[in-house]
C-alpha cells in the first residue's frame, strides 16, 4: 500500500470535513445570534402597553394595539378566502386530474406562485383593487394575503390527498358512494391532519409577510377596523418604525419583531406536531 | 371511478332520481374544484396582465432604452432599470457564492458526520429557521450586523485590499456598514436554511449500499462525499439552489433595510446601491407621478421575468429528480 497516498487523502479528507464542520457552525451559529439578539432586544420592549396602546407618534409612550389587531383581521380574512380555494384546487390535482395536462400546468404554476417575490403579488393587488377604489385599503392588503395563502394550501392538499390510500376510496365507491362524497367523507377526512399541516404553514408564511401589504393596506396609525380604509399591520410597523431615527419606535419594533418571530415559530412546531400525529396514526 | 348509470328504465323511479340527483351534485363538485383549480391559474395570469399593464406608460415612453439606462431621476422623469437590475444579479449572486457551500457543508454535517443524538433537533431547527420571516433578518441586519461590520471587519478588508489591484476597487470607499456586501452577507444567511434543507434531504435519498461500496474500496470520507454522494444527488442541490436563487432575487425586507437605496452601479462593493425589489418597496408609495409609478411597476416585471425563469429551471430540474426516484423505486 502507498502509504504517502494514503496519509494524503486522509489529510485533505480530514481538511475538508473539518470546513463542513466550520460551515455547520457558521450556519447554525449566525442564526442563533439573530434569534439571540431579536430575543434580548425584543423583550426590552414587550410589556403589557403592548397589546393594548395605540402605535405613539415620535418620542411618546405606546403599544402595538392597532397594528396587532391589524395583523388578525387580515391574516384570518385571508385565510378564509385563500383556504377553501387551495383546498379545492388541491382536491381537483389529487382526485379528478391526476395525469392530465391540465394539472401539469396548473401544479407548475402553483409551485411558481409558492416562490414567486411576495412584493409582485402586492403590485398585482395594487393593479387589481387599489387603483380601481381609489385608495389603499385592509380589503387589499387581505386579498395580497390570500394570494400567497393559495399555493401552500394546494401544494400540501395535494400531497396529503396522494397518500390516502386508493383502495379506502375503491371500498367507499364500491359500496356505492358517488365520487364527490368519496371525497368529502373518506379521503377528506383521512387527510384531515395534513390539510390542517398545510393551513398552519400558509398563517405562519403570511404573519410576517410585509412587502405586499406595504402598498395595498399601506399603514394606519390609529384604531381602524373599517376594512375600506387602510389598516396597521405588524411587519408594516416594524419596517417603519425600524426605518425611524427615533430609540422609542427602535425598542417597539424589536418587540413586534419578537412576538412576528415568537407567532412563526409556534405555528411552524403546531404544524409539525399535526404531521407527526398523522404518521404515527 | 363512479359513474352512474341512470339509462336503465327497470330501476324503481326513486332510486333514479336519487342517482340523477347524486349525478348532478357530482358534476356540480367537480366543477368547483376545476374552478378552484383555475382561480390558481388565473392569480398567475393576472399577475402578468396587471404587471404588463402598469408598466406600459414606462416602456412606451423609454423603449427598449428603459433596459439600458442608468439615469433615475424622479425630477425630471427619466428612468432606467440597469441599476436596480445590476442590484439584484450581484447581491443575489454574491449571496449564492457564500450560501452554496455553507449550505452544502451543513448538508454534510447533517447526513455524515453530526451524531445521530443530534440529528433531528439541528435538522428542525434548520426547517424552522427557514420560516423566519425575512423582516427579521432586515431588522438584525440594520441594527445589529452592519454597525459591527462597520466598526470591526469593513476598516480592516479595505486595508488589506488597498495595493491589490481589482480587488481595491471592489473593497474601497468609506466604510458605510450598509451596501451590497452587508445585503449580500444577510441574503445569504437567509437562504442558508433552504439550500441546507433540501441538500440533506437529496442527500437522504442516496441509497446506503452505494456508498458502502465505496467505503469498501477504502474511499476516505470525503472522497465518498465528493465523488460518490454529491454527484449522485447533484440535480437535486442544483435545483434546490435554484429555488433559494428565486427567493435571493425577489427577496424584499432583508435587504431592503441594509442596501442604502441609491440608484447607481459603483465599483465598490460596500457603496449603497439598490436591487429592484427594495427599489420598489422603498420609492411605491412615495412616487408621484403616473411615470414614475409605471417605471417602477416596470422594474418588477423585470424581475418577474427573471424569477419565472430560474423558478421554472428549478422546477424543470426537480421534476428530472421525481421521475428518476420514481424509476427507481418500482
Amino acid at each position: 500500500m502507498n502509504r504517502g497516498l494514503y496519509a494524503r487523502r486522509r489529510f485533505t479528507s480530514r481538511v475538508f470535513l473539518t470546513l463542513s464542520v466550520l460551515a455547520a457552525g457558521f450556519g447554525i451559529g449566525s442564526l442563533a445570534l439573530i434569534l439571540g439578539t431579536l430575543i434580548t432586544r425584543g423583550l426590552n420592549g414587550v410589556s403589557l402597553k403592548m397589546f393594548v396602546q395605540m402605535t405613539p407618534p415620535p418620542g411618546s409612550d405606546g403599544g402595538l394595539a392597532n397594528a396587532i389587531v391589524g395583523s388578525l383581521i387580515m391574516s384570518a380574512l385571508a385565510v378564509v378566502v385563500g383556504t377553501p380555494i387551495g383546498i379545492l384546487a388541491g382536491t381537483y390535482l389529487a382526485e379528478y386530474g391526476r395525469h392530465t395536462r391540465i394539472s401539469f400546468v396548473v401544479r407548475f404554476v402553483n409551485d411558481i406562485l409558492l416562490s414567486a417575490p411576495s412584493i409582485l403579488v402586492g403590485l398585482f393587488v395594487y393593479e387589481l383593487f387599489v387603483i380601481h377604489m381609489g385608495h389603499f385599503s385592509a380589503i387589499a392588503g387581505a386579498a395580497a394575503l390570500a394570494v400567497l395563502v393559495i399555493p401552500v394550501v394546494v401544494r400540501t392538499t395535494e400531497n396529503m390527498l396522494l397518500l390516502v390510500p386508493n383502495t379506502l376510496r375503491e371500498a367507499a365507491a364500491a359500496l356505492g358512494t358517488p365520487r364527490s362524497f368519496v371525497i368529502r367523507t373518506v379521503t377528506w377526512r383521512a387527510a384531515r391532519a395534513g390539510i390542517l399541516t398545510g393551513i398552519l404553514l400558509a398563517i405562519a408564511r403570511i404573519s410576517g409577510e410585509t412587502a405586499p401589504l406595504l402598498f395595498t393596506a399601506l399603514n394606519n396609525q390609529f384604531w381602524s377596523t373599517d376594512l375600506n380604509a387602510p389598516m396597521a399591520s405588524l411587519p408594516a410597523v416594524i419596517f417603519q418604525f425600524a426605518m425611524s431615527p427615533y430609540e422609542d419606535w427602535h425598542r417597539l419594533a424589536w418587540a413586534g419583531a419578537l412576538l412576528i418571530t415568537c407567532t412563526v415559530l409556534s405555528l411552524s412546531i403546531l404544524a409539525r406536531i399535526f404531521e407527526s400525529r398523522r404518521l404515527s396514526q | 371511478m363512479v359513474d352512474i348509470a341512470v339509462s336503465d328504465m327497470s330501476i324503481p323511479s326513486d332510486r333514479l332520481a336519487a342517482a340523477r340527483s347524486f349525478s348532478r351534485s357530482d358534476a356540480r363538485f367537480r366543477a368547483l374544484t376545476a374552478t378552484a383549480a383555475f382561480i390558481v391559474v388565473a392569480a398567475f395570469v393576472g399577475i402578468i396582465i396587471a404587471l404588463v399593464s402598469g408598466s406600459w406608460l414606462a416602456l412606451k415612453t423609454f423603449g427598449f432604452g428603459f433596459l439600458t439606462t442608468e439615469v433615475w431621476n424622479p425630477v425630471t422623469e427619466r428612468f432606467g432599470a440597469v441599476a436596480p437590475i445590476a442590484g439584484t444579479l450581484i447581491t443575489s449572486s454574491l449571496a449564492m457564492l457564500v450560501a452554496v457551500p455553507v449550505g452544502i457543508g451543513i448538508a454534510i454535517f447533517l447526513t455524515e458526520l453530526c451524531p445521530s443524538s443530534l440529528k433531528r433537533p439541528v435538522g428542525i431547527a434548520i426547517e424552522l429557521l427557514a420560516g423566519i420571516p425575512s423582516i427579521i433578518y432586515g431588522i438584525w441586519g440594520l441594527f445589529v450586523f452592519a454597525p459591527f461590520f462597520q466598526a470591526t471587519i469593513q476598516p480592516r478588508l479595505i486595508e488589506w485590499f488597498a495595493n491589490i489591484p481589482l480587488l481595491q476597487d471592489l473593497f474601497a470607499g468609506p466604510p458605510y456598514g450598509i451596501g451590497m456586501f452587508t445585503a449580500s452577507l444577510i441574503l445569504s444567511i437567509m437562504i442558508l436554511p433552504f439550500i441546507s434543507a433540501v441538500t440533506r434531504d437529496v442527500f437522504d435519498t442516496v441509497p446506503a449500499v452505494i456508498k458502502e461500496a465505496a467505503y469498501g474500496l477504502g474511499c476516505t470520507k470525503w472522497e465518498v462525499m465528493w465523488q460518490i454522494i454529491l454527484p449522485y444527488a447533484r440535480i437535486g442541490v442544483v435545483g434546490g439552489s435554484m429555488l433559494a436563487l428565486g427567493r435571493a432575487l425577489g427577496e424584499t425586507m432583508a435587504v431592503t433595510f441594509v442596501i442604502g437605496n441609491a440608484h447607481r452601479i459603483n465599483e465598490s462593493l460596500f457603496a449603497p446601491a439598490t436591487t429592484i425589489s427594495a427599489a420598489i418597496a422603498n420609492e411605491f408609495t412615495e412616487a408621484v407621478g403616473d411615470l414614475y409609478l409605471s417605471s417602477l411597476i416596470a422594474i418588477g416585471l423585470v424581475l418577474l421575468c427573471i424569477s419565472f425563469i430560474v423558478l421554472g429551471l428549478a422546477q424543470y430540474m426537480i421534476a428530472i429528480l421525481e421521475r428518476r426516484a420514481g424509476g427507481r423505486s418500482q
